[in-house]
């Protein structure tokens, strides 16, 4: 079973979101998410000072198996990016929490990181995947 | 199987390829002294009979459909007809300069004309041009077609093409390479577009929507005629991604389904070699409204004389994608089989390559492999989903590929289309017999069993190919492509 720290909120789409002390929003792919990906080959992490609408493909990440768009979970600006991706990728497979985070985001709104899912919720949506 | 040294490897200085002849020295007195080189070319120094066997070896250990099956879904890989390419080889075509005069290229002239019109019955397009030189360049001719019909009628404010997310990745790419936005269509649980999201997605920005169909599901997209009226009402235009045709050459036409432009792989359901980067064509077919935007030349006939059109005839046409006309040989073929097979034959590929594709299906549904949309029927190809053995088993759509190398077949296209997790996507095509496709279901389950007893012979395969499990991942990195001679 894949990592989910509970301290996180989830999206429907595989990215994570943290409330960080600073007021911005962390945001990075699941555990789940890298696993089903595979070993990363490419991030292209998303350009800053970019006007996200939550829900917008905002960076890409690239595997052996499949490219794939990174969703911006909450409406705001890009205010940094994960440069070390750009050379280790494998961050994100090896530290999809930690060291493999892909932005930051200044959001309009950072309380509404709320109405993204609980890991209680993510785990049980990945459940209902699994039955499909 | 021995690992084969590069060819620049094997050489020694100054060896040539005829080794006892004596060597010839060129006359070069009436060149330029500028002209001339001052170092030899750096070609490596072999012999003939090493060039031979060195080429040999490589291509005997080459996957292709004249050795092996070749189950690549959503690349038809049928096989070629020998007359397709005796005849294309004719001293009359094969020595044809592509500059000749129109004069002397009368039968080849005529038989691009023919194609044309043939492409034009079997998809109930208006006309065909046939330059464009591979899939990509056709739908890139499509969408420039789209784009320059928006603009003759000052309607400049069309910057979106809609696309699935089934789509071939180079949907979306053409869409950006002609400079519109793309906006993907989600699929619905039957496989077909999901029409709400249509409906959504239409408005005034919409130039078109590309579709392949049957999609690269393995469906029929069954509402393709409200699809059609959707996006004709709301100003666009539909592009047919010829990629699926097989599946329904002579049964039913894209033009018919209200498509606007389609291009068709002719290296795919037309039979012509296919694979290794080319030389493909992906003729080009419009309907009445993007007619006049066909790229040029095409052939064009005047009572009984052919000869090629140009800006002259073709005013709004997009222009020209390649220095001639397209790839001749590969059209040629493609002729050759278009008439052997006639209006009666076409039909019988379909029927063939889909009968084919559905009982290859329900034997592997019947050895209780997951068939993604079981409720569907087939076209001519489908999906396996591997996620229950990826899971229970720790192997994976990638292991068993690579594991069915072991077995004699080339692996089915695996992780495409991306909606659907662990996947093969197979297609077998007409041309294969029963027997080879039940060998390949025989092996699909041979390789089940191997990955239940001992999962680490299928995760470390192939296992009989002369290189072993590559690193994938150091690939994508660290390209190397380019030999340089050692400093």
């Amino acid at each position: 079973m894949s990592e989910l720290p509970t301290e996180l909120r989830y999206a429907s789409s595989h990215e994570w979101a943290r409330l960080d002390d600073d007021g911005l929003i962390t945001v990075g792919i699941t555990d789940h998410a890298q696993e089903a990906l595979g070993d990363l080959v490419f991030v292209e992490t998303p350009s800053l000072d970019a006007d996200v609408e939550a829900g917008d493909a905002c960076a890409v990440v690239e595997s052996v198996k499949a490219a794939s768009d990174i969703y911006a979970p909450v409406s705001g600006v890009v205010v940094d990016a994960n440069g070390r991706l750009t050379d280790e990728p494998e961050l994100v497979n090896t530290d999809p929490y930690g060291d493999g985070w892909i932005m930051r985001i200044k959001a309009e709104d950072p309380d509404l990181i709320e109405e993204l899912m609980s890991a209680e919720d993510y785990e049980h949506m990945l459940a209902e995947e699994e039955d499909d | 199987m021995r690992q084969d040294r590069l060819i620049f490897d094997q050489g020694r200085p100054g060896r040539r390829a005829q080794v006892q002849a004596p060597a010839a020295s060129p006359d070069t007195g009436d060149l330029p002294p500028e002209a001339l080189r001052r170092q030899p070319p750096c070609l490596p120094e072999v012999s003939e009979l090493q060039a031979v066997r060195h080429y040999t070896r490589l291509s005997q250990k080459n996957f292709s459909i004249d050795t092996q099956f070749y189950p690549l879904g959503s690349c038809t890989m049928k096989y070629n007809p020998r007359a397709s390419n005796s005849l294309a080889m004719l001293p009359g075509f094969l020595q044809r300069h592509p500059w000749a005069p129109a004069a002397q290229s009368q039968g080849f002239l005529a038989c691009v004309q023919e194609l044309q019109e043939m492409l034009c019955t079997v998809t109930g397009l208006a006309e065909f041009s046939l330059t464009p030189m591979a899939g990509a360049q056709g739908e890139f001719a499509g969408v420039a077609m789209i784009r320059a019909y928006h603009q003759a009628r000052g309607d400049s404010e069309r910057t979106e093409i809609l696309v699935p997310d089934a789509a071939h990745g180079t949907n979306p790419a053409t869409a950006v390479m002609c400079g519109f936005t793309v906006r993907e269509l989600p699929t619905d649980a039957d496989g077909d577009v999901d029409m709400q999201a249509l409906r959504e997605a239409l408005g005034p920005k919409t130039a078109g929507i590309m579709l392949t169909n049957p999609s690269t599901l393995g469906v029929f997209e069954r509402r393709i005629r409200e699809m059609a009226d959707l996006v004709h009402e709301a100003g666009g235009l539909l592009y047919y991604d010829g990629a699926n045709l097989n599946a329904i050459l002579g049964k039913s036409r894209p033009g018919d389904m209200g498509f606007d432009v389609i291009h068709i792989n002719l290296h795919k359901t037309f039979s012509t070699p296919h694979g290794g980067g080319g030389p493909g064509a992906g003729a080009i077919g419009a309907g009445e409204r993007l007619q006049g935007f066909l790229p040029i030349p095409m052939a064009g006939r005047d009572g009984d004389h052919y000869r090629w059109l140009t800006e002259t005839d073709r005013p709004q046409s997009i222009g020209r994608l390649s220095a001639f006309m397209g790839n001749a040989g590969v059209i040629l073929r493609a002729y050759v089989y278009a008439r052997m097979l006639g209006a009666e034959g076409m039909v019988r590929v379909a029927e063939f390559a889909t009968l084919n594709a559905n009982y290859l299906m329900s034997r592997l549904r019947a050895e209780g492999f997951q068939v993604w949309f079981p409720q569907r029927r087939a076209s001519h190809e489908f999906i396996i989903s591997l996620k229950r053995e990826s899971r229970d088993l720790g192997v994976g759509a990638m292991d068993v590929a690579k594991r069915l190398l072991d077995y004699g077949y080339h692996a089915p296209t695996a992780y495409f289309p991306l909606l659907v997790p662990e996947c093969l996507l197979i297609e077998p095509t007409e041309t294969e017999t029963r027997e080879e496709l039940d060998g390949f279901v025989d092996a699909m389950v041979a390789i089940r069993q191997e990955a239940r007893r001992d999962p680490e012979l299928v995760q470390g395969a192939p296992h009989r190919l002369p290189v072993r499990r590559l690193d994938e991942v150091r690939a994508a990195r660290e390209l190397d492509l380019r030999w340089t001679p050692d400093a």
